[in-house]
């Protein structure tokens, strides 16, 4: 549920770094917290993100919340396929329900986020 | 409930061409040809109902049938505090001296209203403890927005442009709403293990770029946080302001008040605490109160009195301009005044008593079988979570809420406050019986027991409602918005 080759955030989101760049999305646990998504507000490409700080909203049948990039740097790649069809984010976590790739400014900001295990231990003190 | 037998068509649906609900005279007006330009001529008859006088009153009867109210039964909708509205304020604010007035009508013809008006403002500062009242914003997230614009007034004057506004994690919606809405930035501050604010956290945050700190008190876990004199302190010693979002105001009457706690700012929710109708219901007021720091941002008119006679005063040269036409939703105003009027001071003391017990009445019987995640006594209102039913048995607070409508209750709010995970907010209000409690009581602990016997029984419920269980997934993906004719 929580792949060993990914970052994790206290705030429920995953990285995963290809390169100098970082795919991210939100995890098995947030999703399955939220419960149906319905809708997924992102930035557009070229927009700044700070580490920390929301970047867009996901709304489900339950609550609204808030998006917090993992890591600092330039939306390079945002996930149309998950604007139209947010179900996505259910179905497919890790994979097709991924949300942005942003070009890291600062990729020392990895070291500040959860290995798989560390993340999975978080979740399960709830 | 009743299953209803009535066919769920739309009016539009109904009757026949030519059908009638009325009789008229011929028109003894001779017809004009007013030669309108043919582009904004109507092409198509309006497609109006065509129904007759019984077909019509059977059809909106059929439709209150549907309804579940306040009045019809219990509605343990936590923070939103549905009590009953008693019936002598709406009889109150029907008299035609008050409903048959015009907000264009010079001062001297309104001489009552506004002195209803001045001395619904001195009611208001007495039980929140502040200086001065506006009476405009026409509901209680209005009233929010009036008073964070009262906040970033007060900082501008004094040539300080700040820039955040705190925020508790376990804060209602609108705060955050509100606060990005005046253009600041939000910052969220967790909640201790109590449930009250991590008060070193709040440290953390605490600098000169904070405009201030939203609070509710009790909040929304039905949690008073003592901390507040503390909280208080922190907050103005880095210059920043306290608002107090006045939702949960219906526990404290009489007890203690936000200008006690230290706060500057203040907005009511009508409804909540002095028993006004809710949105779709009529419209609502969300009065705005402030120390006298704060005064002279106000908006324009305030209703003073020289001795002689009531006036708008429109002498406030800071002002944040007008937020409402006119004087907001006056006739909400005069249902409150004549709330407070025949509860008097001891009353609504007892109307906070009784809430506060109501409440704590509820969660004493309810923690034996639903996981209570803060265990100490609560105020008007408390969260429990689903959390043991939907690890040990699958089944969802969703589900349970679901349930309880076959009982004949309407569910609490759920899934908030967010830091509670399947949370469910229960608040009785001060207006139920023990009767009425011990019958929610009991429905819940059934809930309980059926999600460890039957838990498929709960995740179809509910069955004894006109509709079944609704597709919210594809109600929100997929919404149909309009009533389109013929299909």
């Amino acid at each position: 549920m929580y792949p060993a080759d990914l970052k994790y955030s206290k705030d429920h989101e995953w990285i995963r770094v290809e390169g100098n760049r970082g795919r991210v999305g939100i995890t098995h646990y947030a999703q399955e917290t939220l419960g149906d998504v319905v809708y997924v507000d992102l930035p557009r490409a070229g927009d700044m993100v700070k580490a920390g700080e929301s970047f867009g909203t996901v709304e489900s049948v339950k609550s609204v919340s808030d998006l917090y990039a993992p890591v600092s740097g330039e939306v390079v790649e945002v996930n149309r396929e998950v604007m139209d069809h947010p179900d996505l984010i259910n179905k497919d976590p890790y994979g097709s329900g991924w949300l942005i790739i942003i070009e890291m400014s600062d990729p020392g900001e990895l070291d500040n986020l959860m290995d798989a295990l560390a993340y999975e231990e978080m979740v399960k003190e709830g | 409930m009743i299953k209803n037998p009535w066919n769920e068509k739309l009016i539009f649906e109904l009757g026949a061409p030519g059908r009638q609900a009325f009789s008229l005279p011929a028109s003894d007006v001779p017809e004009v040809d007013l030669d309108w330009p043919e582009n904004m001529r109507r092409e198509k008859a309006p497609g109006l109902p065509e129904v007759s006088e019984p077909e019509l009153v059977r059809h909106f009867t059929a439709l209150s049938r549907l309804n579940h109210g306040v009045d019809t039964d219990f509605y343990p909708l936590g923070s939103c505090t549905m009590k009953y509205n008693p019936k002598v304020d709406e009889a109150l604010a029907a008299l035609p001296g008050f409903a048959g007035i015009h907000p264009y009508l010079p001062e001297e013809l309104v001489q009552g209203a506004l002195q209803l008006i001045y001395e619904m403002e001195a009611y208001l500062a007495e039980i929140s403890g502040m200086d001065r009242v506006t009476m405009q914003p026409a509901a209680g997230a209005h009233g929010e927005l009036t008073g964070i614009l009262l906040v970033r007034a007060y900082h501008r004057c004094r040539g300080e442009n700040r820039t955040r506004i705190l925020v508790p994690d376990s804060a209602h919606g609108t705060n955050p709403a509100t606060a990005a809405m005046a253009g600041y930035q939000v910052v969220s501050v967790p909640s201790d293990q109590r449930g009250g604010v991590d008060v070193a956290a709040l440290e953390k945050l605490l600098d000169e770029r904070v405009a201030g700190l939203m609070l509710t008190n009790p909040n929304t876990l039905g949690l008073f946080d003592e901390n507040i004199h503390i909280i208080a302190d922190m907050v103005h010693k880095v210059g920043g302001l306290l608002y107090y979002d006045g939702a949960n105001t219906n526990a404290i009457m009489g007890y203690t008040r936000p200008g006690n706690m230290g706060f500057d700012v203040v907005h009511f929710n009508l409804h909540k605490t002095f028993a006004t109708p809710h949105g779709g219901g009529g419209p609502g007021a969300g009065p705005v109160g402030v120390k006298k720091d704060l005064v002279p941002f106000l908006p324009v008119p305030l209703v003073d009195f020289d001795g002689k006679r009531y006036y708008f005063n429109y002498d406030l040269p800071h002002s944040i301009g007008k937020v409402r036409s006119f004087y907001g939703n006056f006739g909400v105003v005069v249902k409150a005044y004549a709330y407070i009027r025949s509860l008097g001071a001891e009353g609504l003391k007892q109307v906070s008593r009784d809430a506060v017990l109501n409440a704590n009445y509820l969660m004493a019987h309810l923690k034996k079988y639903f996981y209570l995640p803060y265990d100490r006594f609560c105020k008007h209102e408390f969260v429990i979570s689903g959390k043991w039913q939907k690890e040990r048995n699958g089944v969802k607070t969703l589900d349970m809420a679901k349930r309880l409508l076959d009982y004949g209750f309407h569910p609490p709010t759920i899934y908030f406050p967010l830091i509670v995970e399947e949370a469910m907010m229960i608040e009785p209000t001060e207006t139920e019986s023990k009767e009425t409690l011990d019958r929610f009581i009991d429905a819940m602990i059934r809930i309980a027991r059926e999600a460890e016997e039957e838990p498929e029984k709960i995740k179809g419920a509910p069955y004894t409602t006109y509709i079944g269980r609704l597709d919210e997934v594809a109600a929100a993906r997929k919404p149909e918005l309009r009533w389109r004719a013929g299909k």
